[in-house]
C-alpha cells in the first residue's frame, strides 16, 4: 500500500481498524439486554443503536452483552467492534475505566501514548485522534456505550432494590 | 474544451487561495464551492478599503465617515438589485445568511393576520428534496399555526413528481398559502421548473418562496424580466457562495407583500418612531434591518456580484455546464460509483452527489483530502433527499467557475486511488 504524499493516511486507516470495519465484532441487535440508545453524528448523519445487557449474578456487575446497530464509515465501525469486545465480560467499573482511557487518547491531539494492555486493538485509533474531524467518529459508540450502560445500571439497581 | 469561461488561467489567478498548496506541497483542488465558494481579490481588497478608509456605523453617523459608510453600504444594495435584476432596489433586504431569510420569511407569515394569516385547515408546500434551511422553518411554522405541511416527492432520476399521483394538481389546491422549494437542489443539482411552480401556485393565490442559494451563484437571475404570474415573491440566497463573505444573506421580496408582512425583528433602523406605549415602522428595506447590519461584509459582497457581472452569469453557466458535463463523463468510468441526481448536465447545477461502493463517503473525503482534493461528505444538509434514495450520506464534488477540467481529473484520479486504498478490484 502506498502512503498518500501530505497527510499520513496510514496512520488513521491502520490494518486493525479496516480488518474490524470489514468483519465487525459483535454486530446485530440481541435480547435481553436492560437499556437501548439511538445515537447520531448530527453533522455527518452516522447512527447507531445499541442494546446493554448487564448481570450482577457472580456479586460483580458485569457487561454481559453489547449489541448494535450501525449506519457509518469505517472508523465508526471499527470502533464500535473494537468498543464491544473490549468491554464484553468486563465489570462495568473496569469498563468504564476502559471507555475513559479511550476518551483520553482520543482528545490527546496524537500526544497521548496508549496502554495496549488496557486498550487491546483500541490502540489503533491512536492516529485518529490526530486528525480532529474524525475524532467524532471514533468516540460515536464509545458514547453510546456509555449512555446505555449507565441506563442499564440504573435499571438493574431498581431490580435489585425492588 | 467548448464552454469554459474564456482566459480561464487568468480568471483563476483572481483567486489567491487557489495558488496555495496543502501538506506535502500538494496543489489545492477545491471541489467544494457548493458549501462555499472562494473570493476573488477585489472581494478582499474592497473588505480591507472600507475597514481601513471608510469604516463608521451607517445612517446614524452625521460626519463624513458616516456619509462614505452609508453611501457604501446602499450602493452594494443596488448592485445586488442589478444582479438579481430586482423591479425595486428597496426590494433587497440584507440578512445574515439565506437561512435567515428563510426564517424572516416564514416568521412573518406566523405572524400575520388578514389575507396572509395562516391557521388550520391551511397548507404550506415543500419539496422532498429542499436543504434543511427550507424545511424546519416551515415545519415551525405549520405546527405553530396548525397548519398542514406537504410535499413533492422525487422520481427516482432526481426530479420533482410534478405528474404523478401525488404531484402538482393534487398538491396545489386552494388551501395551499405558501409553496417553498429550491431553485437548484444543493444534493442532487436538479434545477426545478421555477415558472410553471410559481404560476400553478399563483393560479391559487398561494405565496412562492424560493431558495435561490444554489442557483443565484452560476445562473443568470432576472427577476423584473420574468412574466410577473411566474415570478417568485420572494427569493433567498446568501452572499459566501457568489465569491462573496460569510455574514451576509440576501431576501428579495415583492414590494407590497413585504410592505403586508409584519416586521421580523424589532429594534433600531427598522423604526419611524418609538414611544413607550408602541412604535411605527420604517417602509422597507429597513423595516427588516434591524440592528447594525453586516457592513463590509455588504460592501463585500457588492463587489462580489459586480465581478460575477463583469464575468457575465450567462458565460459561468456554460462554464459550469461544461465542467459538469466532463465530471459525469469522468465519474462514469469509476466502477461502483452512482451519482445521485439527473445525469444530463442540461438540467443541473454543479453539485454532483455520489456513492462508491464499498467506502463510506467519509472514507472518501479523507482519502481524496489526502490527494488536495476538497469535497463535502455527508447529508448536505437535506437528510430527507438521501433518505429518498435510500442512502444515508453520500459524497459531493462542486464545481465553480474556476474549475478546470484538470481539476476533474485529478478527481476521478483520486477516487480511483481510493478504491485500490480500500482494496476493491
Amino acid at each position: 500500500m502506498t502512503n498518500a504524499p501530505g497527510q499520513d493516511l496510514d496512520s488513521l486507516y491502520q490494518e486493525i481498524i479496516l480488518d474490524h470495519y470489514k468483519n465487525p465484532l459483535h454486530a446485530g441487535l440481541r435480547d435481553p439486554f436492560e437499556a437501548e440508545v439511538h445515537h447520531v453524528n448530527p453533522t455527518c448523519g452516522d447512527e447507531i443503536t445499541m442494546r446493554v445487557h448487564l448481570d450482577g449474578a457472580d456479586g460483580v456487575l458485569r457487561v454481559s452483552d453489547v449489541s448494535y446497530d450501525a449506519l457509518g464509515c469505517s472508523i465508526s465501525q471499527a470502533s464500535c467492534s473494537v468498543m464491544a469486545d473490549l468491554v464484553i465480560g468486563k465489570p462495568v467499573e473496569e469498563a468504564m475505566a476502559i471507555h475513559e482511557s479511550f476518551l483520553t487518547l482520543m482528545q490527546g491531539k496524537g500526544q497521548v501514548e496508549p496502554d495496549e494492555d488496557v486498550l487491546e486493538d483500541g490502540i489503533a485509533f491512536a492516529g485518529v485522534a490526530k486528525f480532529p474531524a474524525r475524532v467524532k467518529c471514533a468516540l460515536l459508540s464509545w458514547m453510546a456505550w456509555k449512555d446505555a450502560t449507565t441506563q442499564s445500571q440504573g435499571q438493574t439497581q431498581e431490580a435489585t432494590n425492588g | 474544451m467548448e464552454g469554459l469561461l474564456p482566459q480561464l488561467g487568468i480568471v483563476r489567478k483572481d483567486f489567491p487561495i487557489l495558488e496555495r498548496t496543502l501538506a506535502g506541497g500538494l496543489p489545492l483542488v477545491y471541489l467544494d464551492s457548493a458549501n462555499t465558494s472562494q473570493k476573488p481579490q477585489v472581494v478582499i481588497d474592497t473588505m480591507v478599503d472600507h475597514l481601513e478608509r471608510h469604516n463608521a456605523n451607517i445612517s446614524r453617523a452625521m460626519h463624513q465617515l458616516g456619509a462614505e459608510s452609508t453611501e457604501a453600504f446602499e450602493a452594494a444594495r443596488d448592485k445586488v438589485a442589478t444582479f438579481i435584476g430586482a423591479p425595486s432596489r428597496d426590494e433587497v433586504i440584507f440578512t445574515k445568511n439565506a437561512s435567515e431569510a428563510l426564517n424572516l420569511v416564514a416568521n412573518s407569515l406566523a405572524w400575520a393576520t388578514g389575507d396572509l394569516a395562516i391557521g388550520p385547515g391551511d397548507e404550506v408546500l415543500i419539496t422532498e428534496m429542499e436543504h434543511h434551511s427550507n424545511i424546519v422553518p416551515w415545519q415551525l411554522l405549520t405546527e405553530r399555526k396548525g397548519a398542514t405541511l406537504r410535499w413533492f416527492g422525487l422520481t427516482d432520476d432526481g426530479h420533482l413528481d410534478l405528474d404523478g399521483p401525488q404531484g402538482i394538481d393534487e398538491l396545489i389546491t386552494e388551501r395551499t398559502k405558501v409553496v417553498s422549494f429550491t431553485w437548484v437542489s444543493n444534493m442532487l443539482g436538479t434545477i426545478n421548473p421555477v415558472a410553471e411552480i410559481t404560476r400553478r401556485a399563483h393560479e391559487v393565490g398561494a405565496i412562492v418562496v424560493v431558495d435561490a442559494s444554489q442557483s443565484a451563484p452560476q445562473m443568470p437571475t432576472d427577476l423584473a424580466a420574468m412574466e410577473p404570474v411566474e415570478r417568485p415573491d420572494v427569493i433567498a440566497f446568501t452572499g459566501h457562495k457568489v465569491v462573496g463573505p460569510t455574514g451576509i444573506g440576501v431576501l428579495w421580496g415583492r414590494g407590497d407583500l413585504l410592505a403586508q408582512l409584519p416586521p421580523f425583528l424589532g429594534g433600531g433602523e427598522m423604526i419611524e418612531t418609538v414611544r413607550m406605549e408602541g412604535s411605527t415602522y420604517a417602509p422597507i428595506p429597513h423595516r427588516f434591518e434591524a440592528g447594525t447590519p453586516p457592513i463590509v461584509e455588504a460592501v463585500g459582497l457588492g463587489a462580489a456580484v459586480d465581478y460575477l457581472g463583469e464575468l457575465g452569469l450567462g458565460a459561468v453557466r456554460d462554464h459550469e455546464h461544461a465542467i459538469t458535463a466532463y465530471a459525469l463523463d469522468g465519474l462514469a468510468t469509476v466502477p461502483g460509483l452512482r451519482v445521485l441526481g439527473p445525469l444530463d448536465a442540461a438540467e443541473r447545477g454543479g453539485a454532483i452527489s455520489f456513492e462508491l461502493d464499498g467506502v463510506h463517503p467519509h472514507d472518501i473525503a479523507q482519502v481524496l483530502d489526502a490527494r488536495g482534493v476538497a469535497v463535502r461528505a455527508g447529508h448536505h444538509c437535506a437528510k430527507p433527499a438521501h433518505a429518498r434514495f435510500g442512502v444515508q450520506s453520500s459524497t459531493r464534488m462542486s464545481s465553480y467557475l474556476y474549475t478546470t477540467p484538470a481539476e476533474i481529473d485529478a478527481l476521478v484520479e483520486a477516487l480511483e486511488y481510493t478504491r485500490s486504498y480500500f482494496k476493491l478490484g
